[in-house]
């Protein structure tokens, strides 16, 4: 032990004084020979004769210096290392400009990749910040294809009736605890213009069940939830909490208003805690049994067609996810036989009782956002690897160019004695030294760019929250993509430039051998594949940005330019059967607002996502195929600016004791009514079993104009009825009027056509609504809006390939630049010669030109066919246009030619230029 | 590196020479590299071929190896060469 320490301690001392020690060393050698050569002068030598034999007998004295250098060091590795990393830091600031372009190309390449790896990270890889997420387990139902029935409500996902979630709750046994929640928005205003937050209905074995605790105060129990509990306990989310009562314990004490009713806050949930579904947080969590109270007059609560729950449960300890799969299947045809609503049909109802319970591991949560942008992120994750395989070949080049320059540099250290390994792996520390640097700005850019992709994703009218806190992930990741990059464009020049054997590179007149042939040979194919990769995305980028030209241009049926202003009268004294009268009175009196064109009431905005659908009965007969409906007043297509293309729209004839009228869209005419007037034909609402089906007249067509989305993609292939329907892309939609509603919903929207900027506007009507109905809630939004926030996925996606496009032209141009001069430089005496027998520079100009074309040319064909591949998987982001569309290849390659041509002309032009007598006297 | 000049002389058995330094230093006490390059040139009596800088680093090796466990490595690499050779020549 004690001699180990002294070794050790002596190691550190011999460390620490070691150049003293080497130069002794050194002195003591040149003594040994000298005495060596006294003995040999005094053996009748001459002293030249002596000295080389005393030198042969001593052997190569550096190698031993090393090796006594290496003896001497603490940990000799990580000597070496350091020593090979000194001399890389050297090279580096020797060479700023090449360095700093490796950097940033390789921090562009890394950083783009961290940053879309990042995204996907928080989307599908990282588990929810709860206790033992392994064991969460995602209820779901199998409909077997056959589709939903009843109505949801708003929100996407949710797939639970509420008697359903009792059902499996009293009958399941895989779970130790099973939870539900159903999402809404709330109010948080006391009067006038909503504030909203995310709410969370939550079973009260919501927080116990996922093992998140209370930052402050406690959180809900099941004692929180019973029925007709009133109003309980609010629980607020941590970072809520932190925005709205800037992280005062006291908001516990205090009470919050979530639409216009008084609940108590009685907690904060633990931080981090965002809820369970990945891109939607919540900022309060109330009971389920507070749902009656909130959605007051129509409940969903105890209504066998109303879906509104997701259910997750715990799995007991000793139970798989496929023990408990198995034991919701046994009990799903009890569950659902029981639940099945009242308002079905025979068909639906059978339909219904044949579903099946499912279980999924949901450790990382449930999202909506995973398929929604799951294509979307996988290209964008394509397209970065391309990029930063690019940026590594284009630094291969670069690497090798530099390895090339330096090659006596290398011969000689191979010379007097370095291993290749010793040299490759000196060579190689000045590409891990800009690998790490690459990743080092990788990691801030990353940050940086994904928060700003969520800021642009978070334009639309639902704020997406992700946790992009960095993680090990994070980070493996971006060593990994550095370790890759780096041994892509280190190792190879690495290898090849030692492979030439010093001898022939050290001989005089040897400087075409330290421009090997085979080195500049694997540069041309290096540009070829730079020239292939960028042209993919290239390609990629052109079909994006058309693909975002078109739906920008696409033909909406309406002027987006319209304020749309939601009125919710749920806490107003008016009763149920005068609403309709209400929202009349607040047209008419909205319409008397200094700057406002036209207005009228409408239950759906169009493109806001919202949706009304079902099927119409004609003779009898459920006519094939959904048809959506909508209800608005008699100024909407004014409003819209949707013109009528013949008919009427509805006026003061419109009332609840005449017929009902509809006015229905080309498409609804086309489809229903093909060769007839569609004006004075009737057509009945298919309705739930027991309800009586309204007839309908139609007295006007409009229009077509779009309702979901700005695609439409509704219209599946196999409802389109007719081959010129194809490229129509609109749904049929039939408006009923709202003035023939009796039973009006208490919220309701108002479209408004405004001369003026809707901030400057928003108060009087606000006043204006308020005035005819007061305590009612009134918010703003725009459809032009909805129109941005339905495009931002293609937005984000056309800017990020066409960046990712520019990068690459840029990269392939700098390689084809870097070769073609390493070119020149090398055919200068045979360029001097030729120009010397009489060439003109044109031809020369030219020569250089074919010869780049030539390498163009063969990466634009490899880049092509590559390309239609790759593309193929986008397919379904493009709009307007096929994934080998001709046009955007023309554009790409053209683009892509031109760039580089440019580039080559620089190297051919300075050839040209080039005085022969010069280049002969070399 | 240097070509030797007589074709009957052997390089330096790796590993053999820390144990013959070693050996030199015990039997002349402290010496210097020219010294115990001198003293195994008259010992191997011109069958050995040694570069003479080689003898630097078996010295600075030699810090942290001990004669005694040197000794036994070699008797016992000795003792196998001798029963590897005995065979062959029995068979």
């Amino acid at each position: 032990m004690w001699s180990r320490i002294v070794i050790i301690a002596s190691r550190l001392r011999f460390a620490l004084s070691r150049q003293r020690v080497d130069d002794q060393v050194r002195r003591e050698f040149e003594g040994h020979i000298d005495l060596l050569v006294d003995r040999y002068i005094r053996a009748g030598m001459t002293r030249e004769e002596a000295e080389a034999a005393a030198r042969r007998q001593f052997g190569n004295a550096l190698l031993v210096r090393e090796e006594i250098y290496d003896l001497n060091s603490a940990l000799p590795f990580l000597d070496t290392t350091c020593q090979d990393l000194r001399y890389g830091l050297r090279l580096l600031r020797q060479n700023p400009t090449f360095s700093l372009v490796a950097i940033l190309t390789l921090t562009l390449g890394i950083g783009a990749n961290a940053a879309i790896f990042q995204l996907v990270n928080a989307l599908r890889l990282r588990s929810l910040p709860v206790e033992k997420p392994y064991e969460l387990v995602s209820i779901g139902i199998d409909q077997h294809g056959k589709g939903r029935v009843g109505r949801g409500y708003p929100g996407g996902r949710s797939i639970f009736t509420e008697p359903l979630w009792q059902e499996i709750r009293s009958r399941q046994q895989a779970f130790s605890s099973l939870f539900a929640w159903g999402k809404d928005a709330w109010d948080l205003s006391t009067e006038g213009e909503v504030v909203a937050a995310r709410g969370l209905y939550v079973s009260g074995g919501f927080f116990d069940g996922l093992g998140v605790r209370a930052h402050v105060g406690r959180v809900l129990t099941d004692a929180d939830d019973r029925k007709g509990c009133g109003s309980p306990g609010a629980v607020l989310s941590h970072a809520f909490w932190q925005t709205r009562y800037g992280g005062n314990p006291d908001a516990i004490r205090k009470t919050i208003m979530l639409d216009r009713r008084r609940f108590d806050v009685i907690g904060v949930a633990q931080p981090r805690f965002f809820g369970v579904e990945v891109g939607r947080a919540f900022d309060v969590a109330i009971p389920l049994c507070a749902e009656p109270l909130l959605r007051g007059a129509q409940p969903a609560t105890g209504r066998r067609d109303a879906w509104w729950l997701d259910v997750m449960g715990r799995l007991r300890p000793d139970w798989t996810v496929e023990q408990a799969q198995v034991q919701l299947a046994t009990i799903s045809p009890d569950i659902f036989r029981a639940t099945v609503s009242p308002s079905y049909k025979p068909d639906t109802a059978k339909n219904y009782t044949s579903f099946t319970l499912t279980a999924d591991a949901a450790a990382t949560g449930v999202s909506n956002l995973r398929r929604a942008y799951a294509t979307q992120l996988w290209v964008l994750l394509g397209a970065t690897g391309l990029v930063l395989l690019l940026t590594s070949v284009n630094l291969a080049n670069l690497m090798l160019a530099r390895a090339t320059s330096r090659g006596r540099e290398i011969a000689v250290r191979l010379a007097i004695g370095a291993s290749r390994g010793r040299v490759v792996r000196q060579l190689l520390s000045e590409s891990a030294l800009i690998a790490g640097l690459g990743a080092a700005g990788g990691l801030l850019l990353a940050r940086w760019i994904s928060q700003t992709l969520v800021r642009v994703l978070n334009a639309g009218p639902a704020p997406v929250f992700v946790d992009l806190t960095p993680d090990w992930r994070l980070f493996a990741f971006i060593v990994a993509s550095a370790f890759v990059a780096c041994m892509l464009f280190g190792l190879g020049p690495a290898l090849t430039a030692t492979r030439r054997d010093p001898a022939t590179t050290l001989e005089p007149g040897g400087r075409s051998s330290t421009d090997g042939h085979d080195a500049v040979a694997v540069r041309r194919g290096l540009v070829v594949g730079q020239v292939a990769l960028s042209i993919v995305l290239v390609v990629g980028a052109v079909l994006f940005g058309r693909t975002l030209r078109n739906l920008g241009a696409v033909d909406l049926g309406f002027d987006p330019n319209v304020l749309v202003a939601s009125v919710d009268l749920r806490r107003t004294a008016v009763p149920a059967e005068a609403r309709t009268r209400t929202f009349a009175d607040i047209v008419a009196r909205l319409r008397e607002v200094p700057g406002v064109g036209h207005a009228a009431e409408t239950l759906i905005v169009p493109l806001s996502g919202a949706d009304w659908n079902g099927r119409i009965v004609r003779g009898g007969v459920a006519q094939e195929g959904d048809v959506h409906f909508n209800e608005v007043g008699g100024s909407y297509f004014r409003a819209m600016a949707t013109p009528l293309l013949s008919g009427r729209t509805f006026d003061d004839r419109d009332r609840p004791d005449t017929p009902r009228s509809a006015i229905v869209n080309e498409t609804f005419a086309r489809r229903h009514f093909p060769n007839e007037d569609p004006i004075g034909q009737t057509f009945q609402m298919d309705m739930p079993a027991g309800a009586a089906q309204p007839v309908y007249q139609i007295v006007g067509v409009s229009k077509d104009a779009k309702y979901l989305g700005v695609r439409e993609e509704r219209t599946a292939a196999a409802i389109r009825f007719s081959a010129h329907e194809s490229s129509a892309m609109f749904l049929p939609i039939a408006y009923l009027a709202a003035s023939q509603n009796t039973m009006a919903p208490p919220d309701f929207r108002i479209v408004l056509r405004a001369d003026m900027p809707p901030s400057s506007i928003t108060r009087a009507l606000t006043r204006a609504i308020t005035d005819v109905a007061p305590g009612a809630a009134v918010s703003y939004d725009a459809i032009a809006k909805y129109v941005d926030a339905l495009l931002v996925s293609e937005r984000l996606i056309a800017w990020l390939s066409g960046f990712f496009g520019a990068l690459a032209t840029l990269i392939a141009a700098i390689g084809l630049y870097g070769v073609m001069s390493c070119l020149v430089t090398r055919r200068r005496v045979e360029i001097g010669v030729r120009m010397a027998l009489g060439a003109e520079p044109r031809t020369v100009i030219r020569m250089v030109l074919a010869d780049s074309g030539r390498l163009l040319a063969v990466g634009v064909v490899i880049g092509a066919a590559l390309a239609v591949v790759a593309s193929r998987y986008a397919a379904s982001l493009l709009y307007g246009l096929t994934p080998s569309d001709a046009t955007s290849f023309a554009v790409a390659i053209g683009a892509l030619s031109a760039a580089s041509l440019v580039a080559a002309w620089i190297p051919a032009r300075r050839a040209s230029t080039l005085a022969p007598a010069v280049a002969l006297r070399e | 590196m240097a070509k030797g000049t007589a074709g009957d002389r052997r390089d330096v058995l790796q590993g053999t020479l820390d144990l013959m330094v070693l050996k030199t230093l015990e039997t002349l006490g402290p010496q210097h590299g020219y010294g115990i390059a001198r003293r195994i040139e008259q010992m191997s009596e011109d069958v050995l071929k040694l570069n003479e800088g080689t003898v630097y680093a078996a010295i600075t090796r030699s810090g942290r190896r001990q004669l005694a466990r040197e000794t036994e490595n070699w008797s016992r690499i000795a003792g196998v060469m001798a029963r590897l050779l005995g065979t062959a020549e029995r068979s």
